[in-house]
């Protein structure tokens, strides 16, 4: 990077040390709590906050997968019962030798990961209510195998839980060991929380196609984090057959399965301190109101209706009160193009996209009929024509949506490839989308750094563990997001969550993200759209800004004044098929479309 | 054995068949897929227990009482969990708000009702084999819902206005049809089968609160299979289940046989996440 290049100031992003202390103080209050817990010397406390920890450390994974990823995992009780039979069995030594417990609790894990894969399978093809009913599924098959399966689970009657030996025997031993884990679990999902991976889950539950787009390939990711949930919730288990001392299938209801579940949604999703404080209150509040037991599922299920209808952002969405400070009222985006050399970092020159001979039918309609196109890098191509030309599909069989019937795609000599939007990325092609789609719950800085997930080098269990290239990647990820949210206007709001901006200013944050990819070719999908003129005038010179950085735009607008001021080149189209393609000042005299499209 | 592999599958297919019209039914009316099918078929046992033993009431009677309680549930339903939902930009939500619900009466009977099985009457006291009603009445059920919903769907107008919000409910709406309480007729009418088809199965499985969760699932195969919407596929989808479970059942015992039908249903739905009879997926961009 070029090092004499003009500060940017960035001030609005930097968290003061006073944000800091903030942001720590909750954490650490808990952390003295939980150390400190023994000393009160009341062993009743010290089960509900051994049940606490346990419990902890599988909503801790399952966060990830339901709070993060939005994934719907209702039965993930069963991952729980397969890690204490597990661990029961292992090192009851009636089917094996008798394990080490610390061996048998390792191996939970390792059982818990395959069957998270097992689980989590089919969320990568199936819609919402299917994924859930799979998993509700998966539950219901495991208690019947644990209750069948008599000569290694005992069935019925059950199989004793192991005991840790010293310094982690039964009592405050057994409950450090818990916190520990509990602990060890928080730090590693809050890593992953904060790392370009979490980010990447949230934008699969929000705005998926705009995950796609930025290169994010979800079954990859979603598989890593059912792998680390479900070693969480094995290891669980295991804790869990030793606190209870004695299992059988029966400890291990679909109450447990709510319970976990509502313990995140009370919490709030994407979130990590919520849902902590949701488990701790679901596992100390039953113990406080002994004669409502036989009620306890129901009054689960009651409170997550009114979660659902009333606060769906849950606890974290109530003590979120800096989002609550009112945004200055008259905000106006000024875009500082003579930033983008740095933002776009060019080192080689670009290249050519090209499309020749794409033909693209749904049904009997003709949506493309034998379009050639190509884009040039430094240069504005604007694409018009009256609605239903196939201005969009263009655009989305560039991006790898829609499979043409017939023709190619190439970015210099290279053929992209068909129906594989989450492959566009790679080649240096980035969009924005006519309706905006963005993380609503995310900061705008995290909705601009998604987009250069693929830059980042460490791996999810770098990452897991906060190690040198992850922290790295963080790094430059952040600062490239900055620059970029300061070349387009919008620095100030960096911390701002993104459902709080306008319209406007969610187009202009659409452009910073498709920016982080330092793109070869830039598609725009009506920009201009619900701007006011002023705001359409200053997006124009920062369109040409990024063109003559050597980019290859393809801008898409209806707005007439826009394309003939700005473009280099305009094709129009009609029908699925160019009507006219040339210099804007052709185009302007071309009789067929001024007659067609234009109007006299 | 295979006599009563045949029988028994059947009439289990049967109940399953019905549960998964009941799931049709109100997803066609609500784009929304509820899970409380399986209460509904749960209550439909329990209630008729409670209305023709414990009560004394005629049979005739408590039937009746039965459905009319499935529609009132029904209507409840789309009151409290679905219209709610429907209305906020979270679209996945619907899935925890019936579910919700449908824990809390299923909890409910639980303590009201207890946690054991208990038996259902013998209504029609014919049989043994092929003529006793377990094995029959749901079938009965089952043919006449499906021949009741045809005609109703093609043959009146209210059918037609069901499939026309269907299909698509701005345009139903833009034309005038009342789309709420359309859907709250949909959802009285899937109370009405549900139940019915807890009510007729209720002496082979038994009026017992823990059969939600087994019809939730069992009820939810034949549809994912055969293609949501799709009537005819839950039908042949539930008697495929049915005679597929009690096979397993008796060849392999009933834990492998419920591992069978899992491994089928995933295995199925990755291989073709639409169904097996199909439909188009959803323009995303």
């Amino acid at each position: 990077m070029d090092a004499s290049a003009p500060p940017i100031s960035v001030r609005a992003a930097a968290p003061s040390r006073l944000a800091r202390i903030e942001a720590v103080l909750p954490w650490a209050a808990l952390a003295v709590a939980g150390v400190g817990l023994p000393l009160l010397d009341d062993s009743y406390f010290g089960v509900i906050a051994q049940r606490a920890c346990i419990y902890w450390i599988l909503v801790a994974g399952l966060n990830l997968v339901v709070g993060f990823a939005g994934q719907i995992a209702i039965g993930w009780v069963a991952l729980l019962t397969l890690g204490a039979y597990t661990t029961a069995v292992l090192t009851a030594g009636t089917v094996t030798t008798e394990w080490n417990p610390f061996l048998a609790l390792a191996v939970s894990g390792v059982v818990g990961a395959v069957f998270g894969v097992v689980v989590g399978l089919p969320a990568l093809r199936l819609r919402t209510f299917y994924f859930a009913m799979t998993t509700l599924g998966f539950a219901t098959i495991v208690t019947q195998v644990a209750l069948a399966w008599k000569s290694v689970t005992g069935g019925g009657i059950g199989t004793a839980g192991p005991v840790f030996p010293w310094p982690f025997d039964p009592g405050w031993g057994f409950y450090y060991l818990c916190l520990i884990l509990a602990a060890l679990a928080t730090w590693m999902t809050a890593n992953i929380a904060r790392s370009r991976f979490g980010r990447a889950l949230v934008a699969i539950r929000d705005a998926e196609v705009a995950a796609e787009a930025s290169g994010i390939a979800k079954p990859a990711l979603l598989m890593a984090v059912f792998v680390f949930s479900g070693a969480l919730a094995g290891v669980a288990g295991g804790l869990f057959s030793s606190l209870q001392s004695y299992i059988t299938p029966d400890a291990f209801t679909f109450d447990l399965s709510v319970l976990f579940f509502i313990a995140i949604l009370i919490g709030g999703r994407g979130s990590i301190m919520g849902p902590l404080l949701g488990t701790i209150i679901l596992t100390v509040l039953p113990e406080f109101a002994a004669p409502l037991v036989a009620w306890s599922t129901f009054l689960y299920a009651a409170l997550l209706l009114l979660i659902v209808l009333i606060i769906p952002g849950g606890i974290a969405d109530l003590l979120d009160y800096k989002n609550r400070r009112p945004l200055e009222r008259h905000r106006e985006i000024v875009p500082r193009p003579e930033l983008l050399a740095r933002v776009l970092d060019r080192r080689s020159g670009g290249n050519v996209l090209s499309l020749s001979h794409i033909e693209l039918s749904f049904g009997g309609v003709r949506a493309i009929d034998g379009l050639d196109l190509e884009i040039r890098p430094g240069e504005v191509h604007g694409l018009i024509g009256p609605n239903g030309s196939g201005k969009t599909t263009t655009l989305n069989v560039i991006s790898g949506y829609y499979a043409p019937q017939a023709g190619e795609v190439r970015m210099g000599a290279a053929i992209l490839p068909p129906r594989a939007p989450h492959l566009r990325a790679g080649y240096r092609i980035a969009r924005t989308f006519q309706t905006p789609r963005l993380i609503g719950g995310a900061s705008v800085l995290d909705n601009v750094m998604i987009g250069g997930t693929i830059d980042g080098q460490g791996s999810f269990a770098e990452s897991l563990l906060t190690l040198p290239r992850h922290q790295r990647d963080e790094k430059q990820l952040r600062d490239a997001a900055l620059q970029a949210l300061a070349a387009v206007g919008l620095e100030q709001l960096a911390a701002v969550r993104a459902d709080r901006l306008q319209h406007s200013e969610l187009r202009f944050m659409e452009i910073a993200r498709a920016l982080m990819l330092r793109p070869t070719c830039l598609m725009l999908d009506e920009p201009a759209a619900g701007l006011s003129a002023d705001e359409i005038r200053r997006l124009g010179a920062l369109i040409v800004a990024i063109s003559r950085e050597g980019t290859a735009v393809l801008l898409v607008e209806h707005h007439a004044d826009l394309i003939f001021d700005i473009c280099d080149r305009v094709t129009v189209l009609n029908l699925g098929k160019v009507l006219a393609a040339g210099t804007p000042a052709e185009i302007r005299s071309h009789r067929e479309v001024v007659s067609a499209y234009l109007g006299a | 054995m295979l006599e009563s592999i045949v029988s028994y599958g059947l009439a289990v297919g049967a109940v399953y068949a019905l549960i998964g019209i009941t799931y049709n039914v109100m997803f066609t009316a609500s784009r929304v897929f509820s899970f409380t099918a399986g209460m509904l078929g749960m209550l439909g046992g329990v209630l008729g227990a409670l209305f023709i033993t414990k009560l004394g009431l005629p049979t005739v009677v408590a039937f009746v009482l039965v459905l009319a309680c499935g529609a009132a549930i029904g209507v409840v339903t789309e009151i409290v969990a679905v219209r709610p939902v429907l209305k906020s930009l979270e679209q996945h939500l619907y899935v925890l708000s019936t579910l919700a619900f449908a824990l809390m009466v299923q909890q409910l009977t639980a303590i009201e009702w207890g946690t054991d099985a208990q038996p259902f009457p013998r209504l029609i006291p014919i049989g043994p084999g092929w003529l006793d009603q377990q094995f029959w009445l749901p079938l009965l059920a089952c043919a006449v819902t499906i021949v009741g919903l045809e005609l109703l769907y093609r043959h009146t107008l209210i059918g037609r206005a069901f499939l026309a919000i269907a299909e698509d409910s701005y345009a139903a709406r833009a034309l005038g049809l009342p789309e709420q309480r359309l859907r709250m007729a949909s959802y009285a009418l899937a109370g009405v089968i549900g139940a019915l088809a807890g009510f007729t199965g209720a002496e082979m499985l038994l009026a017992f609160f823990g059969n939600q969760a087994i019809l939730n699932f069992y009820g939810f195969v034949p549809v994912a299979l055969g293609g949501m919407g799709s009537n005819r596929g839950a039908l042949i989808g539930g008697l495929a289940l049915g005679l597929f479970q009690q096979a397993a059942n008796f060849l392999v015992g009933g834990i492998f046989a419920a591992v069978a039908v899992f491994v089928v249903f995933i295995v199925v739905l990755l291989l073709r996440p639409e169904g097996l009879a199909g439909a188009a997926t959803a323009r995303r961009v």
